[in-house]
């Protein structure tokens, strides 16, 4: 009895504690109740049973009135302070009261590949009526409890997003479900093999084409390192969870321009709030498909009733998504969605057969498409948008009409022509041999060459001329000290060697237009869809000025570039991602320019040429917004490569994070230019989170090839002639389709 | 009774009366000097940092065609012999604006009295290499400044992942391992130091020096 009541103290201690973490010291008169209750915790065994007794009675109201209040007056920051704080849940609670039985595979705490990520195999029972049914489910997730010493907060290493990877293949061959839980604060910012944005690229990549049901549970979703396995059919989000791009303190520091030190307390609250990062937010955006809700302040580590719940959910998720791929489903769709209780009047297998995972798939590129495409700023014309609709569909019939009927047919009967002249030669060989000998020998007639290969022709040197070109005067290239490089003249520089010093091959800045009438042929140039703008969906504080004056400063709406073009002749479709436009950022209207130009590329079976001029990452004004381009635009990707598109990535300056972690990395073929720094995170945020310093040359080109992530470095003299050698021997002999 | 050896004598006293090496500043090329970011007498910085990423103080501004380069300190030291009539005329390549004078630290000394006493042994071609196995034996028993080799023995391999050459002491006398410069299965270029030894007679007398070096010299 007495020991109970011990207990309960210890816990309303924790709770009142749990408060003052996160409403502060000063909030109603939270400090007096700690310091009583401990008063009277402390001296437990002076004080008589019933002493104690009203005592926790009293201190239960008054808690629950605090909790009230706390709970009306949460601010976005706070719940920031929930999601972090070491009383909530974690992966592994939820495995154990969620779950009804489970293995960890591949690490056992520390002793583990990466402690940051927990795969596990797990038995969720389903109870209907008086049977039970046993589903198998992999669960894949990041643990930042139980351990925190050696989980580094549940921020996954590269080679812990791996063996993520690994077992959402296993789940795959065994066709089970999987449940994603996402609680980390973003990915472990280092470049070793195989790089923290390759990885997570990789990882995306595959998952748009997973062939089981599965489903992301976000507490604390924090950028690449969310998304890396957050790419689902199904997306819950705890009530008390937070979704962001970056972290508040992280987008205060750049909101405040701080190179080392912590951002001030009350900006960091405001970017909180203005990061729209909470789950109601998300719901509205539409980037999560319903919110789980948790008790006031929370769920905490032995909120059971909280797990119970949790598991309904989980159940009822897979159920729905296995549900939309069945043609018989009405009846009961409707009966889940009326379910509250864990017992089920049905039972759903959830195996899915060939033709359920083809609508599976279909179904998560029709979700992913749909996501933000409300806060695309494009004007709205009647006109022209029919016009533009028309265009597209004539378009797709035609190219349909063309290489899906026409041409296959056309194969076919050639290569049968083929195989009949071949094996009928043969067999006249003996006769016919001599005398063609002799023939030719009478005529003089040489034996015939191969089929002419496209060759590029030099235009002669066009009339562009870098705007940098136009001083006089000297510079000193950087690695003059090193490499004893004389001084540029800078007309010769930015003019004839094409901004790349001659002695070491060091790569200056050039403006993004030197690339667009250096590298195409001469007036080939076409842009589309230039007319959608970068808007200001979160409506962020001061963000509606800075986009004013980057449009001024380029005449540009947005920061991605898309046109079709030619190389040597060569018809191609090209994006280009603007280092002056908000330093290339993607939001929005990038993403789904990007969808758009490369969905036109599939439709009009075309290469796809991706130029990044620079790019620092997902644009952090755009919230979630910004942050869901990467796996939609990864999902864009896979469908055009899949349908047999030739996709090639050639970087250039300064190329970072988020995109670099999704649509750019996942392609096949990436090429940098000399003097390229590219990575997922810049070296102040490397040394912030991990407090390591780097070496200068961590982000090189030289090392993203020594891992692997891309397959070759360029010079920017050649560009022009690479990407034609490039086209052509990627492309093979149909260059632009398979 | 030690033998006595007045080169080594010589040049011990020669850095007692002047710990100090002259690193003249010159022009990397012609132009004018705008502004001199130092005075005499004061301290500069080499390059810091662990990758030396961090580069050494300003010492002058050197223009020329409206390219302003900054010209930095390569080692720490005094700045002295400033020349302040420089300023604002033009200079010729070469010339020397500034010399640094860097207070040589105990390391660098015992390393300067070490090359003129010891008898080093370079490597003979850009390779990787290891001790030969008795002597790596010996080393790991004996320790360092013990073992003794004599003309013959073999003392190291270059090696090749599997193709490997042992080279041999040619030089006449007995001698002591004093140093080793590399470090195993390392990449080492031509020509670069790989093993210090020492004549044994020579031994106890240099030690003395080392000890008198690290007495007189704070280590820093």
């Amino acid at each position: 009895m007495k020991l109970d009541l011990h207990r309960k103290l210890k816990d309303l201690l924790d709770t009142a504690t749990y408060i003052k973490d996160i409403k502060g010291e000063a909030f109603l008169n939270i400090s007096l109740l700690i310091e009583k209750i401990s008063e009277v915790y402390e001296n437990f065994y002076q004080h008589d049973l019933n002493f104690i007794e009203n005592f926790i009675i009293q201190v239960e109201s008054e808690i629950k009135k605090i909790m009230d209040e706390a709970e009306r007056t949460l601010t976005p920051y706070e719940i920031v302070k929930i999601v972090r704080h070491p009383q909530r849940f974690t992966l592994q609670d939820i495995l154990e009261n969620v779950y009804d039985s489970y293995m960890e595979l591949g690490g056992e705490g520390e002793i583990n590949i990466d402690p940051a990520i927990v795969c596990a195999k797990a038995i969720i029972i389903r109870k209907v009526r008086n049977d039970l049914y046993f589903h198998q489910v992999m669960v894949i997730g990041h643990e930042k409890g139980h351990g925190e010493e050696f989980r580094q907060g549940g921020s996954a290493k590269p080679w812990g997003n791996e063996k993520a990877l690994r077992f959402m293949q296993m789940a795959e061959t065994e066709g089970i479900p999987i449940h994603f839980y996402i609680f980390t604060p973003g990915a472990y910012p280092i470049e070793d093999y195989p790089g923290s944005a390759q990885q997570i690229a990789r990882n995306l990549y595959y998952m748009t084409k997973l062939k089981v049901p599965t489903v992301a549970l976000i507490s604390e979703g924090g950028s690449g390192g969310a998304e890396a396995i957050g790419l689902t059919d199904m997306r819950l989000m705890f009530e008390k969870g937070y979704y962001s791009v970056i972290s508040p303190e992280g987008a205060a520091a750049i909101e405040a321009k701080i190179r080392d030190g912590r951002p001030p307390r009350e900006l960091v609250e405001k970017c909180a709030k203005a990061l729209k990062l909470t789950a109601k937010d998300n719901l509205e955006f539409g980037l999560i498909d319903r919110i789980v809700p948790e008790p006031p302040l929370g769920a905490r580590k032995r909120d059971y009733e909280f797990f119970k719940k949790l598991k309904l959910e989980l159940i009822k998720a897979t159920d729905e998504i296995v549900l939309q791929t069945r043609s018989l489903k009405f009846l009961r769709k409707y009966t889940l969605s009326k379910q509250s209780t864990e017992d089920f009047k049905f039972y759903i297998n959830w195996d899915l057969d060939e033709d359920e995972i083809e609508i599976l798939i279909e179904n998560r590129w029709e979700k992913y498409k749909k996501m933000s495409q409300w806060a695309v700023c494009e004007p709205k014309n009647v006109i022209k948008s029919f016009f533009n609709f028309s265009r597209s569909w004539g378009l797709k019939f035609k190219n349909e009409l063309k290489y899906r009927i026409l041409k296959p047919s056309h194969k076919t009967f050639k290569k049968f022509l083929d195989e009949l002249t071949t094996e009928s030669s043969l067999l006249f060989k003996p006769v016919s041999d001599p005398v063609k000998t002799v023939y030719n020998l009478i005529v003089g007639k040489k034996i015939k060459s191969k089929i002419p290969t496209p060759i590029l022709i030099e235009e002669e040197t066009s009339p562009y001329r870098s705007p940098l070109a136009l001083e006089d005067k000297t510079i000193t290239c950087p690695q003059a000290e090193k490499y004893g490089c004389p001084d540029l003249w800078v007309p010769d520089l930015y003019g004839e060697y094409c901004g790349v010093c001659p002695n070491c091959g060091y790569h200056f800045l050039l403006e993004y237009k030197w690339y667009l009438n250096n590298i195409f042929d001469k007036n080939s140039i076409k842009p589309f869809n230039d007319y959608i703008a970068s808007g200001n969906p979160l409506e962020f504080e001061g963000y509606a000025e800075k986009l004013k004056e980057a449009r001024k400063k380029t005449n540009l709406r947005s920061a991605l570039l898309t046109f079709e073009a030619k190389i040597g002749g060569i018809s191609l479709v090209a994006v280009m991602l603007i280092g002056d436009f908000r330093q290339g950022t993607v939001g929005v209207a990038e993403g789904e320019k990007f969808i758009r130009a490369i969905e036109f590329a599939k439709i009009t079976r075309r290469p796809f040429l991706a130029l990044v001029h620079t790019t620092g990452g997902i644009r952090i004004h755009e919230g979630t917004l910004g942050l869901i381009q990467m796996p939609r635009c990864t999902i864009a990707v896979r469908d055009y490569v899949d349908a047999g598109g030739l996709y090639i990535v050639v970087y250039d300056n300064n190329s970072f994070a988020g995109p670099v972690a999704s649509f750019l990395g996942c392609a096949p073929y990436q090429f940098a230019l000399k003097s390229t720094r590219l990575g997922f995170a810049g070296p102040r945020v490397i040394r912030e989170t991990i407090g390591q310093e780097i070496p200068p040359d961590y982000h090189s080109a030289e090392n993203a090839l020594k891992r692997g992530h891309i397959q070759g470095i360029w010079d920017r003299r050649e560009l022009r002639k690479k990407l034609f050698t490039a086209l052509l021997t990627m492309g093979g002999k149909n260059l632009y389709y398979r | 009774m030690e033998i006595e050896y007045p080169e080594l004598n010589l040049l011990l006293q020669k850095f007692r009366a002047n710990p100090y090496k002259i690193y003249p500043v010159f022009t990397p090329h012609t132009g004018y000097i705008k502004e001199f970011k130092v005075k005499e007498g004061d301290l500069v910085k080499g390059p810091t940092g662990k990758w030396l990423e961090k580069p050494g103080s300003p010492l002058f501004i050197l223009e020329r065609e409206k390219n302003t380069k900054i010209i930095r300190a390569q080692i720490s030291g005094i700045v002295q012999n400033l020349k302040m009539e420089f300023l604002n005329k033009f200079v010729e390549a070469e010339s020397c604006v500034l010399e640094i004078k860097h207070q040589l630290s105990q390391e660098e000394i015992i390393s300067e009295i070490l090359l003129s006493a010891l008898y080093i042994i370079k490597a003979p071609e850009t390779a990787r290499y290891v001790l030969s196995p008795s002597l790596a034996l010996k080393l790991e028993k004996e320790g360092i400044g013990k073992v003794k080799v004599k003309t013959g023995d073999e003392l190291l391999i270059m090696t090749f992942m599997k193709r490997e050459t042992p080279i041999y002491l040619s030089q006449e006398g007995d001698f002591v391992i004093y140093r080793l410069y590399f470090t195993p299965f390392q990449l080492i270029q031509k020509d670069q130091p790989l093993i210090g030894l020492c004549l044994e007679e020579k031994l106890p007398y240099l030690e003395k020096i080392v000890k008198k070096i690290k007495k007189e010299w704070p280590s820093s």
